[in-house]
């Protein structure tokens, strides 16, 4: 048993239900109480999807198991075909009808459908949402395209390779818009694309999928258990890199030439991102060696552990993942920063990590946005699970070239913003620009603080019309330290304010260390220099 | 397909009204949502499911938990070891509450609330209650209920909450009213104003704002109902001796009204009072039913006339169709409920106008087709089909904002109306 406040990932069924809602002309039979259809509003309210998902779920009642629930999944599975019509049917159980082995998979084969019906068995007491979604692919996969008896024909010369874009799903970060830029990318440089899948896939464009000469696998977490499958199966070989950042924009082209027999000289020229020159103009020279954070799950992790150190010339200070499934790749990325990899699910040691650190940018996920939040750090978003506020009604990709773009705007972003506060903080005593004075533009307008701004302060916007919350965040408070002279806590003001809270803790530190009982401007600078970086 | 179509309508005793029941897809939340504005409510206690990750991921989305610092509720998360019985489930849950309360020393009351899984492996959670009450006493208290879906639809999650408190209330052999149900705190106040100035008391609120802060319970205390889903709770306090007033709920102009009077005529009768006095209930409810009818006037004249469509959802579906019927002119199309409270329904039921279609339970697929060929102006409906159905045309209301605004009293019976204006104001405004 484990106590859990929040949790990054759902159950298994709902990895199952994202593949089953991206896709066209799938109906999924979910043996599950009343109560469980909770997860059609995941799809409708985050991702605003203006159709049900399709799903129907048995929502079986306490009077119903000392009776035939059995039955029940059969009429459910029976009149869903009806209805629906699907060009093939998963069939399943949640947490609770997993419990009670009526055998979905068998009940339904023999309900003898003139479809393919594919069994999903996806232990709900040991693994998550992830790994459901990639079970549920590589099964659809496997049915709908089986191995075939002889080796497929090589490629004609002259014509263009082709290639299956693998991954993206409903409910996924930034999919929707990921899939576009890649497909035109792919494009561009002269591939075929022959199926995108699951997104916006039929299981009968499923069965195409061996038409392709190689896959490109977009999100791992969901797709390497299909994409594996087929390189075994039908000789596909399969791309490795994530095309998040210009860097690995450019290594995933090389590696989609090298597979395509394309010249990737040819396709990487002027293969370039607005990104990159950003990040060399002078006025980005205050991100170096900014340290940062990053916690999301393996893919989104690692990528933007490689864009933010080595694109916009951030120090990483931490890294880690709530994917346990993928946590080698993140040790090893981790190794490459000289940091301890952080694994868990548990948002409290994400939360008591970046408290130590102290970060001056957080790249996390929308708990880590929370996070950074309540300890005053700017924050991006860079992984699922996702939010209201990861469906922007505009394009916005995080990957390939325009991918890039979009990561240089949202994280450069709130650093800047932070620099605006800290200006106003800095300008807080001017005589024009005091708290109390007027905005110029506001005439002679009296009244009260004009130097408003627009702070970092994300708006929360919550499934539904959600409650206030009211607990503050327990700050321990530590043991006694030295006492502040006046005028050392004047001078300790005009440190801008993204620095302070750490040099306050590190003058006190010092002082605590040398046995003073005070705190003088001196001290303050003696442990600057002590502690400099 | 298998249409049921039953030959004969069945029909609600008492109202004669037509019911309608199928047996299908349940599109409905579980009662472990209530715990989503039970804790709000109740500001000492915390709420621990006893649960599957499934619990742990709807609680959040219903939630938007992202927004808490530290919430007041968690999931207790069942793995394979407990199922297996590698781990004894009872020892690893006195782990979790030790630590848990270790973390939370501000915390008074602990629910311990039970799930689809911990009910399906009948993990005894009274009984862990007990125990662990017994640890932990007096510094917490530790209850127990259900919020399972395969016993409990949405709202009752309250009623098992509120049910659950009820053996622990204190006794006492005094008059006086108690008002059952979760309010807003601002809702509740102006309820204790108005008592007041009718010389109505003591009153108490159940649940309370604090677990130390119980309402007492006997013989002599009279029931006034807020919220129409608290049957269990109803039956466990007249166990306690406590008698109900019937009364429509007070949703409106006149459903406020009435439910005020049912509690003034009871007082009146026991304490005798004269026959001036009973002109005080005039002079003290006619002005502020006169402020919230005026301020209804506006949602009347767009409203009026214009067909709803209720899918089930909290229960509220009955009073809330008698509001918008019988104070803004409403046509109720169909007026779906996951379960009616017969006796808690019976004053609503009486005032609905003849032949308005009920149905309770849910076959959902089949409901949606209903929808459709009618054509309501207005469907009251579930976040799962809010969106699609807007995307088919329609104009809709979340049923689930019906639960978390304060609906209930006077002064927010135009917010109530609002709630049902807003949408088809906004369909009018936006041209493309």
């Amino acid at each position: 048993m484990q106590l859990t406040l929040w949790t990054y990932e759902g159950p298994p069924h709902i990895g199952a239900m994202r593949i089953a809602t991206g896709m066209r002309d799938v109906h999924y039979v979910l043996h599950a109480p009343q109560g469980d259809t909770y997860a059609d509003l995941l799809f409708t309210m985050i991702e605003r999807r203006n159709h049900r998902p399709p799903v129907t779920y048995t929502t079986f009642q306490a009077r119903d198991l000392g009776g035939d629930t059995a039955e029940l999944f059969k009429t459910a599975a029976r009149e869903a075909y009806e209805r629906f019509k699907p060009q093939a049917m998963l069939v399943g159980a949640s947490c609770t009808a997993e419990l009670i082995q009526d055998d979905p998979g068998g009940l339904a084969l023999a309900l003898d459908l003139p479809i393919p019906v594919v069994p999903l068995e996806l232990p709900a007491y040991q693994r998550k949402e992830n790994w459901g979604a990639a079970e549920t692919f590589y099964r659809l996969v496997r049915t709908m395209c089986p191995a075939p008896a002889t080796a497929r024909a090589p490629r004609l010369p002259g014509t263009p390779a082709r290639c299956n874009v693998l991954g993206p799903t409903a409910l996924g970060f930034r999919h929707r818009d990921d899939v576009r830029e890649i497909t035109q990318l792919l494009v561009k440089i002269g591939v075929e694309i022959n199926v995108v899948a699951p997104l916006n896939a039929s299981p009968s464009d499923l069965s195409r999928l061996a038409d392709a000469d190689f896959n490109v696998v977009l999100y791992p977490e969901i797709a390497n258990t299909a994409a594996t499958w087929l390189t075994r199966s039908h000789g596909q070989p399969v791309t490795r890199t994530v095309p998040i950042g210009v860097g690995a924009t450019r290594e995933f082209i090389a590696e989609v030439c090298a597979l395509a027999g394309l010249d990737a000289e040819l396709a990487l020229r002027n293969a370039e991102a607005r990104a990159t020159w950003y990040s060399r103009s002078v006025d980005s020279t205050y991100l170096t060696g900014k340290r940062v954070f990053v916690f999301g799950d393996a893919s989104h992790a690692v990528a933007a552990a490689r864009v933010a150190s080595r694109e916009l010339g951030f120090q990483i200070v931490g890294l880690g993942t709530y994917s346990r499934e993928q946590a080698r790749e993140v040790r090893e990325a981790a190794a490459l920063y000289g940091v301890e990899p952080l694994i868990t699910d548990d948002y409290l040691e994400v939360e008591a990590q970046v408290a130590a650190l102290q970060p001056e940018l957080v790249l996390g996920t929308q708990m880590e946005r929370h996070i950074a939040k309540r300890l005053g750090v700017p924050c991006a978003v860079i992984s699922a699970p996702v939010h209201v506020q990861d469906f922007p009604a505009r394009y916005s990709p995080q990957m390939g070239f325009e991918g890039a773009n979009v990561l240089f705007d949202t994280w450069v972003h709130p650093l800047m913003m932070g620099l605006e506060e800290h200006l106003l903080h800095m300008f807080r005593d001017d005589f024009e620009f005091h708290e109390g004075a007027a905005a110029s533009h506001l005439g002679r307008a009296p009244g009260p603080a004009a130097a408003v701004t627009e702070v970092a302060a994300p708006v929360q916007l919550a499934v539904v019309a959600a409650t206030h919350a009211t607990h503050a965040p327990q700050v321990p408070s530590g043991p006694i330290v030295a006492s502040w002279a006046p005028e050392a806590e004047r001078e300790l003001s005009k440190i801008p304010f993204f620095v302070r809270g750490k040099a306050r803790r590190n003058t006190e530190r010092f002082a605590v260390e040398k046995g003073m009982a005070t705190i003088t401007v001196e001290t303050l600078y003696d442990a600057k220099a002590h502690f400099g970086r | 397909m298998s249409p049921v179509i039953p030959l004969m309508p069945e029909r609600v005793e008492g109202s004669g009204l037509p019911v309608l029941k199928q047996r299908g897809q349940r599109e409905v939340f579980c009662g472990l949502t209530g715990i989503v504005w039970l804790h709000r409510k109740i500001q000492d206690a915390f709420f621990l499911v006893v649960g599957s990750r499934t619990c742990a991921h709807l609680v959040q989305s219903a939630a938007g938990v992202m927004i808490f610092a530290e919430p007041r509720f968690a999931t207790a998360i069942i793995d394979e070891r407990d199922l297996a019985g590698l781990a004894d489930a009872n020892t690893e849950l006195d782990r979790v509450v030790t630590r848990l309360l270790e973390r939370r020393p501000d915390i008074k009351l602990l629910f311990l609330v039970g799930s689809c899984p911990s009910e399906v492996i009948k993990l005894d959670l009274s009984r862990a209650a007990a125990r662990l009450s017994q640890r932990f006493t007096p510094q917490v208290r530790i209850l127990n209920y259900s919020g399972s879906g395969i016993e409990t639809t949405f709202t009752q999650g309250e009623d098992a909450c509120l049910a659950s408190l009820v053996p622990q209330l204190p006794s006492t052999p005094a008059r006086s009213l108690m008002v059952v149900g979760a309010l807003a705190d601002v809702v509740e106040d102006q309820f204790r104003r108005l008592f007041d100035e009718l010389g109505i008391g003591p009153v108490h609120f159940l649940p309370p704002r604090r677990s130390t802060e119980l309402p007492p319970v006997g013989p002599e205390t009279r029931l006034l109902m807020a919220q129409p889903f608290l049957g269990d709770t109803l039956r466990a306090l007249e166990a306690r001796g406590a008698r109900r007033l019937a009364a429509p709920f007070p949703l409106g102009a006149e459903g406020t009204t009435e439910w005020l009077r049912a509690a003034w005529v009871d007082w009146c009768a026991v304490g005798g009072e004269s026959a001036a006095q009973v002109t005080r209930f005039a002079s003290v409810v006619g002005p502020k039913r006169e402020r919230a009818a005026r301020s209804l006037a506006r949602h009347r004249v767009a409203l009026q006339g214009r067909r709803v469509f209720f899918f089930p959802d909290s229960q509220l579906e009955v009073p809330l169709a008698r509001f918008l019927a019988r104070e803004l002119g409403m046509t109720l199309v169909e007026v779906g409920s996951p379960y009616l409270h017969r006796t808690l329904l019976d004053r609503e039921l009486a005032l609905l106008p003849p032949g308005t279609q009920l149905s309770e339970g849910q076959d959902v697929d089949r409901q949606l087709d209903r929808c459709r060929a009618a054509r309501p102006d207005i469907v009251v409906c579930g976040l799962g089909l809010a969106n699609p159905l807007e995307a088919e045309g329609m104009t809709t209301k979340w049923s689930i904002e019906l639960v978390f605004s304060p609906i209930h009293g006077f002064e927010q019976a135009a917010d109530l109306a609002e709630l049902f204006t807003r949408p088809l104001d906004r369909r009018a405004r936006l041209v493309a």
